[in-house]
């Protein structure tokens, strides 16, 4: 099941292709800007979730080569946080770093969200072969910053709700299933998987 | 003078095309009503036609604005009804769920006449009028709606408020096993608003029944509702089938779900702020940029007065 990695990359980018389309045939509703900063915040919150899958995945019996789908994924997660970053402070505030920065100060999801990104964007960075190579050993450290900053996306989600917490809490309750499990194993192997 | 209530007008003078739509109910509904109608020689009392069914014997410009109305499609298929599910798009889809015929008002508390209505009984007497509002939802997004409906203060008047009544309570019709939200504990059902007394007996405060020339959709809070322009949309409870003049401040559904972000009062507000919502600024449906968000939504001057030695920050 030796999927060719163009085949991926271009499933990552299919939301991306589909929000477009939406976007082109008039199907964003009556509220385009909130349609795509809520379309790309749950692809970034899905990839992130599924970039944690990948190891629980990888041990199953002949799935091992899934985990070679692990970087791709969480630079997919990546490049929506992006997106949904991007289309806030351009589509949502168009610039208006004083609203921005009020929003940082005052609305905790805002804070919260933005600092999700901050522990991202490092991970990002380093996600290449050469970056891996030159931290070595503190790689593997570095990018357990995924674990605060999945949970700390899902407390985002949390926050920005008003009233019907079925939706996070199922989130959360995944994000919750793929932690128990690197707990369990932890006991026996310290190693972050 | 098209804020007095006039007592004079009768059943006949004023009686909408609205309960003339629907022959085949008429004719039903008279065959039961058989001698009612026979004596009275009035408009029989019918139920309301169906959802976006035009309304006939609407006086327009009661009340205009000197901005673009919000496209029909884009406020019937945005709206925050979560009876019928808390998306903005699932009231719309789910909207069948409501059953608007037959439908009954209960008016109690502190009245010196109390029962229950049909709403054709309870809507007779009130000529309809086209008024032009904006709507500011908590969520900072605005539209510009053309509403159908009249004042609230001549129906609570006709029920004649005793000299204790200080409120008044609103109740969203209760019915889980056919509204998809309601089998949810997301709010403490039923949907509850209320207004004091002399908010509900401003000009400003209507009655809606239909919009854009027609019947209200359902996900619109079909077939009555509240409509207050200076508050936030959520004060403007929909669908309502209990109205309750009370001497003491009535509990209010989202002020009960998070008191510290909704108020009782929920006037618009740029400068109260909100953790999720920069109230400041709004989103006018249809547009790009935000626009600065007015003092009590625009209609300072006419309301302004009811909240005078208030602290406005703290009544929020
Ligand atoms: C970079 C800083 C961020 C900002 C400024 C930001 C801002 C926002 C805003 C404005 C909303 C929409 C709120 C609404 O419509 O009421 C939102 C929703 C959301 N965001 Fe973020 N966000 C950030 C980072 C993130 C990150 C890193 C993730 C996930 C990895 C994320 C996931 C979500 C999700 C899942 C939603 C809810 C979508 C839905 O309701 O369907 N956000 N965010």
């Amino acid at each position: 099941m030796q999927i060719p990695q163009p085949v991926w990359l271009l499933l990552g980018l299919s939301p991306l292709a589909r929000l477009i389309q939406s976007g082109i045939s008039g199907g964003l509703g009556a509220n385009p800007i909130e349609y795509i900063i809520r379309f790309s915040g749950d692809w970034a919150l899905w990839l992130l979730l599924i970039s944690l899958s990948i190891s629980p995945i990888a041990r199953l019996p002949g799935c091992r080569g899934v985990i070679r789908l692990r970087r791709l994924a969480g630079l997919f997660c990546f490049f929506y946080a992006t997106l949904h970053l991007c289309s806030y402070l351009v589509l949502d505030k168009y610039f208006d770093w004083f609203d921005i920065g009020r929003d940082l100060r005052k609305r905790p999801y805002i804070t919260v969200g933005f600092s999700t990104f901050l522990l991202l964007l490092p991970l990002a960075v380093t996600s290449s072969k050469g970056w891996i190579k030159r931290l070595g050993r503190h790689w593997g450290t570095l990018h357990t910053l995924v674990y605060p900053a999945a949970i700390l996306a899902i407390c985002h989600y949390f926050l920005m709700t008003k009233a019907d917490w079925r939706l996070p809490a199922l989130h959360a309750l995944l994000l919750a299933l793929l932690l128990g499990w690197r707990w369990r194993r932890n006991i026996f192997s310290p190693l972050p998987g | 003078m098209p804020f007095r209530w006039n007592p004079e007008l009768t059943a006949m003078d004023v009686t909408p095309e609205i309960f003339f739509q629907q022959r085949r109910q008429f004719i039903q509904q008279s065959a039961l009503l058989g001698a009612g109608v026979a004596l009275g020689g009035i408009a029989p009392a019918v139920s309301l036609a169906e959802p976006g069914e035009p309304l006939t014997n609407v006086q327009k410009g009661v009340v205009t604005l000197d901005e673009p109305v919000t496209p029909f499609k884009d406020a019937s298929s945005y709206t925050n009804f979560y009876e019928l599910g808390s998306g903005k798009e699932e009231p719309a889809r789910y909207g069948d769920r409501l059953q608007t015929d037959p439908w009954h008002v209960v008016i109690e508390g502190e009245v010196n006449r109390p029962g229950r209505w049909s709403l054709a009984d309870l809507l007779k007497p009130h000529p309809l009028e086209e008024r032009v509002y904006r709507l500011r939802c908590v969520e900072a997004w605005s539209m510009v709606i053309p509403w159908i409906g009249f004042p609230l203060k001549g129906l609570l008047e006709r029920f004649e408020p005793t000299a204790k009544a200080r409120y008044v309570a609103f109740e969203t019709i209760h019915d889980p096993s056919r509204l998809p939200g309601q089998a949810q504990n997301m709010l403490d059902w039923p949907y509850r608003e209320g207004l004091r007394l002399d908010e509900a007996l401003h000009p400003l405060t209507i009655l809606a029944v239909g919009m854009y020339g027609r019947v209200l959709p359902n996900q619109n809070g079909a077939p009555l509702r509240l409509v207050v322009p200076w508050k936030y949309g959520f004060k403007s409870i929909k669908s309502i089938v209990r109205i309750t003049l009370t001497e003491n401040q009535p509990p209010t559904s989202w002020n009960q779900q998070a008191p510290t972000e909704y108020g009782f009062y929920a006037n618009v507000n740029p400068a109260v702020d909100h953790p999720r919502w920069d109230q400041s600024k709004e989103r006018r449906i249809g547009e790009f940029l935000r626009r600065p968000t007015l003092p009590f939504n625009g209609y300072q001057t006419q309301v302004a007065s009811l909240y005078q030695g208030m602290d406005l920050s703290k009544n929020f």
